[in-house]
């Protein structure tokens, strides 16, 4: 894989919150490989931080043996899909193993979010609430779709978007690793351009912070991301920071098109 | 509760609780603090009390009135703060029960009153006890993931968002550019955040918190400057009518009521 490291910006925070006496959430980042891992767990004593831990840890050694392992041309969006669908059924085998065989551990799961930058393209892989969101030309989008009961009684018609906001049922996810034998990662391919800034969050950030005040903190303070994932967590805080917040904020500097250059491609054709 | 202690060279003549929103002070009958002595106008001053704040305010009168010392068109009173109307003093006393918090202190409190309006819970929930945690999973049908019942991400009680920004209990404030081509101009800080300085070069952010505003710097070599003392990284609290330089600009900050 190409070093990625001169391309993307990465920062990472997170904060047990004002309520939670600890943090459930895992988080790892890793600019040379292009990959972010992000989870917030569930589940009784300390296996919601053992769950988010092991689901955060494998899938970052592992994809990075197995990115260490690619020619950068032969890594295309489908190849970047299967990877991060294959290490979240990993850890989702790992995690379901342990609870199954450790009475403390009975239930425990794990939200997911795995991003990963390839050749000017982002694959990215979720499974639960913790989102990612994307902010280019100043106007922030959120890219994954919860898996959450909410978000299907958002899609029914059930309740609108504003009443979504004041819902009682914000801690319901349909969707989680770890909790059945086999899980379903919902996984996609976006086209990424210079300049784009993309947040990977907990829903610690999402529910306590409107989308209008992220895209304000992101595209105000796009020239220092340490301070705007400070800005972040300090809002979730300042509104309540009922559950722990965390963020990973990557901006992306110029292209990275995979090494693919047209002297290799005429060269493979002639072959 | 505040009073005034209403003298007269020295000896005191009476005590007036500040019990009413409206207090009058003048010669004429109908006011609640009639002082009959010439140099006294019919309708002289008045105090208007708003929770802890006491606001005097002279009625345009004809010999004026001084807080120590100072002649005053509006004040916001001060604990011990002697009002001279005339000969007459009246000294602004705050009981002990509040006496001891600054003004700061009293805008905190206020804060937090309006935090409590409804629709915004007062108090966390309780914090979640790992022994009463939910069995996340448990009682859940052998089912694929699509149709699990949905399981309990958190261990604490549901809360509804509390979306309405904390900061909305925030007086107003703004900047007033004090130099550069758009001296003069006030902007006025609404937003969460409002970033100022020229990008590239430098920038600062002053955020609206529930504690108050803050500056922060963001980026740029030079840091900004608050009352002549140059700022670190860290986020500084302003106050009212803290004088700020950033990228050759000074301005005032000062708060809106």
């Amino acid at each position: 894989m190409p070093n990625l490291s001169s391309v993307l910006e990465v920062v990472t925070a997170t904060h047990p919150g004002m309520v939670r006496s600890h943090n459930e959430d895992s988080l790892a980042a890793d600019a040379e490989n292009g990959l972010a891992v992000l989870a917030d767990g569930m589940g009784g004593y300390n296996a919601g931080e053992v769950a988010s831990g092991i689901a955060v840890e494998m899938i970052r050694t592992e994809m990075k043996k197995a990115l260490a392992s690619r020619k950068p041309e032969t890594l295309n969006g489908g190849d970047a899909e299967r990877l991060i669908e294959a290490h979240a059924a990993r850890a989702n085998t790992a995690i379901y193993r342990a609870s199954q065989s450790q009475p403390h551990y009975s239930g425990m799961g794990t939200t997911l979010v795995v991003a990963l930058w390839h050749d000017d393209r982002l694959s990215v892989g979720h499974i639960g609430d913790s989102r990612l969101y994307r902010l280019r030309d100043g106007a922030l989008e959120q890219i994954t779709r919860d898996h959450s009961l909410l978000q299907e009684q958002i899609d029914s018609g059930m309740i609108t978007r504003e009443q979504a906001r004041h819902s009682q049922n914000k801690n319901l996810v349909t969707r989680a690793v770890g909790i059945d034998p086999e899980v379903e990662t919902e996984v996609h391919t976006y086209s990424v351009q210079p300049d784009d800034l993309y947040l990977l969050c907990s829903d610690g950030l999402s529910d306590m912070v409107s989308d209008e005040d992220m895209q304000l903190t992101l595209s105000s303070l796009a020239a220092n991301l340490p301070l705007a994932a400070e800005q972040l967590i300090q809002l979730a805080n300042d509104n309540g920071g009922r559950d722990n917040i965390s963020v990973i904020l990557v901006r992306i500097a110029k292209r990275y098109p995979a090494r693919t250059g047209v002297l290799d491609r005429v060269k493979a054709w002639f072959k | 509760m505040a009073k005034l202690i209403l003298s007269l060279e020295g000896s005191v003549i009476r005590e007036v609780p500040l019990d009413k929103e409206r207090i009058t002070i003048g010669r004429r009958p109908q006011n609640d603090i009639q002082i009959e002595n010439l140099a006294v106008s019919g309708e002289h001053a008045c105090i208007v009390t708003i929770l802890n704040d006491s606001f005097l305010e002279d009625l345009g009168s004809t010999n004026g009135t001084l807080v120590n010392g100072n002649p005053i068109k509006k004040h916001i009173l001060q604990n011990n703060d002697v009002i001279e109307i005339g000969k007459y003093k009246l000294k602004y006393v705050v009981e002990l029960a509040t006496a001891a918090a600054p003004v700061a202190q009293d805008d905190f409190e206020r804060t937090m009153v309006m935090k409590s309006s409804p629709g915004r819970p007062v108090a966390p929930p309780p914090t979640a006890a790992p022994l009463t945690s939910p069995p996340t999973g448990a009682p859940r049908p052998a089912a694929g993931p699509l149709t699990s019942p949905p399981m309990p991400r958190a261990a604490g009680p549901a809360a509804a968002a509390p979306k309405p920004a904390a900061t909305e209990a925030q007086p107003l404030a703004a900047l007033q550019l004090l130099t550069g081509p758009n001296a003069g101009k006030e902007i006025e800080l609404v937003k969460n955040l409002t970033t100022l300085g020229k990008p590239g070069l430098q920038v600062a952010v002053i955020t609206r918190r529930p504690q108050g505003y803050f500056i922060t710097h963001v980026e740029g070599v030079s840091f900004p400057v608050v009352n002549g003392k140059t700022l670190d990284a860290q986020a500084h609290q302003l106050n009212d009518h803290d004088v700020i330089e950033l990228a050759g600009v000074k301005m005032e900050f000062f708060l809106k009521r």
